[in-house]
């Protein structure tokens, strides 16, 4: 091997074949059957447990483990997805440490939680593994919904739908289905190719049609979807990305983190992905860390995270930065980036440190430079193509509480609308609860 | 998903799950609460005659053990039967059947050893429309010793006679529950199918004392530095529980008499365990008064995947299903030879199972240097003591030795069924057939 960690540039394959395979296997591996049975005995069966409030699904957390207990995984995995379909991947990607897991009342006796998302993986990769869907359609209805976006919010929604008897037909722009999943997460959150097998999995339930390649705007207008379909459901996410708003920022080094993340997780050997020696990312969230630590697990030498504000006002998890500080990812916080410095290639990134001052963020006036082969901006996403038709609320698609957007026949879910965090777990709920409110309205119940 | 629905000596219930009667079925409150959480019926806490009701200690009424973890394993109590007025629980289990007419709901009855007395109690019972009632001859602690539950319960003729008058005096489908305070269970469950029992239920709690308090040297749970002895009951008690259960259910006097099945009952695996035993239903206390009434949400779904799996689509065809399979020890094959085997990739060196085979068994499994344990074949007498004590489940397993083959540790071939009662070392043996 001629590369290693410390070639100058931009380069591919600074690591051994068997390196790769290593760092972007499973961060934790699942549970065997042992391990499960030991953590599920941990649970107390919280009476109106407060685990269950704090998942936004509401999966009854102390039954399924009940029922890991009582030895009947596949019976666990049932109660999982009756309330989070996309219970699977939530297992991998949520962040237990904010929400069921941080709730966890072992975690006020010890500080240490029933370790519910890994019961909950444990659950229902059982089932899924067996390949049986446990969920069966309603006689058809004869109505037709329109679903676009594949991603947690649309699929959870078109589950929901073709359970009750609805055809539904998804579109996506993409090639995979999936969304975020397929496409947005650290390859190490699902890998062996996880988030295809979830999937197909899935759309076993039947009457789901996918039709992938086709953009809203582009292939058809939502008017189009509003004339040939009973009822639409919108779950596209946030296409869109913040710029820096810096001199030089397009040079082709200088990239957002979610097209760096789509890139590595569609790329079969990743030897072959270039990765620079200086890398630095800036932003504070899940995106930013998943582009840092999976930088370092190419065989980045330096990669810093710069993040504008103090570290509480991260976005990502301390378990986030944990892990990302464990990789070797340095992490900077309270300096906001003021310059590129390039010359023909990028050379450096120029930060100036801040505080909150009376008009909000101010620099302090001390500056320092970081030497940079490569930029990954993870500075927030944004809502792009909206049909000009839909109402903006805070720079999202309104919705009222059922998902209901301002116009007749028109729902929307998932990152797309505001209500919650942006969140797999939270797209999941909202493409849940939008389908029983397209149902009631569909078949005559609703208000 | 299966059919749970139950139909118990003609009483219908959703699901075969029945709150026994005690703390949980004592008023409408508790037992609404129970319904609504999907409980397929009540048997209502025990009621005595007109007049004033009993009175309780004012201190504790529980006692405990634990397993790791502090996981509630066995309860003791020291409550007596109801310590309501007898026309409230009348009005309210009244109340309770009209508004959920789906559900069991039977009610518990103790009064006095007098035909009077049980003539008066079932006329009132009677009027509430409820589903059949529970003759409680149980109930170890207090009331047996004003000549009532386990006093009762403990001698055959009593509970024959009481039978009697209850069946003479009620078209109520009528339930024995018996006490386990008793050598030979039997006994009373023949007694009540010659009073005209349409059922049993079984086991009531054990006399137990759960702790002793080692500086007022009182036993638990205490009452003001004295203790009584109370029934036991919870998961510790499930094994003896099923055991009673299976005897009445193989016996030939008793064959046939419907079951319900109490003791330990907490996962659906124990409820379908009493089922195949013979029990026709189950009744549950200490498992919901330690997790509370939303563990029937695991006890429906749990049977209801069994029984998918397995095939069965009604609860009937589970019923008394391992009964043919109680034997007595002497029809045992003793040709059925068996070895541990100890899966290295599970074993995690922890050398209990050395321990126990070293020092209390066989000297059967051998340790190396570096914490390797293997089962000496030569040694092994199979007696399962350290699968019992391996902390990984499925680590150790049973291995079967095929017809033919030779057992290293006797030298002989492993032949066909053959019992005790045709062994040569039996002086009483009879020439096999």
């Amino acid at each position: 091997m001629t590369q290693s960690i410390t070639t100058p540039g931009i380069i591919a394959g600074r690591l051994h074949a068997d390196d790769y395979a290593r760092h972007f296997d499973d961060l934790y591996p699942a549970y065997d059957a042992h391990e499960a049975m030991v953590a599920a005995d941990r649970c107390y069966f919280c009476h109106d447990a407060p685990c269950i409030t704090a998942c936004p699904t509401e999966i009854d957390i102390p039954l399924f483990i009940r029922q890991i207990q009582a030895g009947q995984p596949e019976a666990a995995a049932r109660t999982i997805f009756d309330q989070n379909i996309l219970g699977g991947m939530c297992a991998r990607v949520c962040p237990t440490e904010t929400l069921c897991e941080g709730s966890c009342v072992r975690e006020a006796a010890e500080g240490k939680p029933v370790e519910i998302g890994r019961l909950q993986r444990y659950a229902t990769e059982t089932l899924i593994a067996r390949n049986s869907h446990p969920y069966t359609r309603a006689v058809p209805t004869g109505k037709h919904v329109a679903v676009v976006g594949a991603g947690p919010a649309g699929l959870a929604c078109a589950h929901r739908l073709a359970m009750y008897g609805h055809d539904v037909t998804v579109f996506d722009r993409r090639e995979k289905p999936g969304g975020l999943n397929e496409y947005g997460i650290a390859a190490y959150k699902a890998a062996h190719g996880f988030a295809q097998s979830e999937v197909d999995w899935l759309m076993q339930i039947g009457g789901i049609t996918l039709r992938q390649g086709w953009t809203l705007g582009e292939d058809g207008t939502l008017q189009d979807l509003q004339g040939s379909f009973d009822a639409v459901f919108l779950g596209i996410g946030l296409a869109g990305v913040n710029a820096l708003g810096l001199e030089g920022e397009d040079i082709p080094t200088a990239r957002d983190a979610v097209d760096f993340i789509a890139e590595l997780r569609q790329t079969a050997d990743l030897s072959t992905l270039p990765i620079g020696r200086h890398v630095v990312v800036i932003g504070g969230g899940m995106t930013a860390v998943d582009a840092a630590v999976q930088s370092r697990l190419l065989g980045a030498e330096h990669v810093t995270m710069v993040y504008r504000r103090g570290r509480d006002a991260m976005g990502a998890s301390d378990y986030e930065l944990n892990h990302a500080a464990n990789e070797g990812v340095k992490i900077i916080t309270n300096a906001m980036p003021i310059a590129i410095h390039a010359n023909g290639a990028l050379r450096e990134v120029e930060f100036a440190y801040t505080h909150a001052g009376e008009t909000g963020l101010e620099p302090t006036g001390e500056t320092f430079r970081l030497k940079a082969d490569q930029l990954f901006k993870a500075i927030g996403q944004t809502l792009a193509n909206t049909p000009d038709a839909l109402e903006i609320d805070q720079r999202k698609i309104g919705t009222d509480g059922s998902g209901r957007a301002t116009l007749a026949r028109v729902w929307a879910g998932g990152d797309c609308t505001g209500g919650g965090e942006d969140l797999t777990v939270t797209a999941v709920a909202q493409g849940r609860d939008a389908a029983e409110d397209i149902h009631a309205t569909l078949m005559g119940n609703g208000a | 998903m299966a059919n749970l629905t139950t139909n118990f000596i003609g009483i219908k219930s959703p699901n075969p799950y029945w709150l026994a009667s005690a703390p949980p079925t004592d008023k409408a409150y508790n037992v609404e609460r129970a319904f609504k959480a999907g409980w397929g019926g009540v048997v209502w806490k025990t009621l005595g005659s007109e007049g004033p009701p009993v009175v309780n200690v004012n201190g504790p009424r529980y006692g405990a053990i634990w397993g790791a973890d502090r996981r509630l394993l066995g309860l003791n109590n020291i409550e007596l039967i109801t310590d309501r007025p007898l026309d409230v629980n009348l009005r309210e289990i009244k109340q309770v059947k009209r508004n959920w007419p789906d559900r069991a709901l039977v009610v518990s009855l103790m009064v006095p050893c007098d035909e009077e007395s049980w003539k008066a109690i079932l006329k009132h019972v009677e009027d509430t429309e409820a589903d059949g009632v529970e003759l409680n001859f149980g109930c170890p602690h207090g009331m047996s010793e004003r000549g009532m539950g386990a006093a009762v319960g403990q001698v055959p003729e009593y509970i024959e006679m009481v039978t009697r008058w209850v069946k003479q005096h009620s078209r109520m489908p009528c339930i024995v529950k018996l006490t386990p305070n008793i050598a030979d269970i039997r006994k009373p469950a023949e007694a009540a199918k010659r009073g005209g029992a349409d059922a049993v239920s079984l086991i009531n709690t054990i006399n137990s004392i759960t702790s002793v308090n080692l500086d007022t040297f009182s036993p638990e749970p205490m009452i003001d530095g004295k203790g009584a002895h109370g029934g036991y009951c919870g998961p510790a008690v499930k094994p003896i529980a099923l055991n009673m259960v299976a005897e009445i259910a193989r016996d030939a006097q008793t064959r046939g008499l419907p079951i319900s099945g109490i003791g330990g009952v907490t996962t659906w695996r124990d409820a379908a365990e009493f089922l195949t035993l013979g029990a026709g239903n189950v009744q549950v206390c200490t498992a919901a008064m330690t997790y509370g009434f939303g563990i029937v949400r695991e006890l429906t779904a749990g049977l209801s995947h069994y029984m998918d799996q397995k095939g069965f689509t009604s609860v009937d065809q589970l019923v008394g299903r391992a009964v043919p399979n109680v034997t007595d020890w002497q029809y045992l094959n003793l040709n059925y030879v068996t070895k541990a085997k100890i899966n290295q990739d599970l074993c995690i060196s922890c050398g209990r199972c050395f321990a126990a085979c070293e020092d209390t068994s066989h000297q059967a499994i051998s340790m190396s240097a570096d914490r390797r344990f293997e089962v000496i074949d030569d040694e092994c007498v199979a007696c399962n003591l350290c699968i019992n004590v391996c902390p990984v489940a499925d680590c150790i397993t049973m291995e079967e030795l095929p017809i033919g083959s030779t057992d290293p540790r006797t030298g002989e071939k492993v032949g066909d069924y053959a019992n005790w009662t045709t062994h040569p070392n039996n002086p009483m043996a009879k020439a096999a057939e």
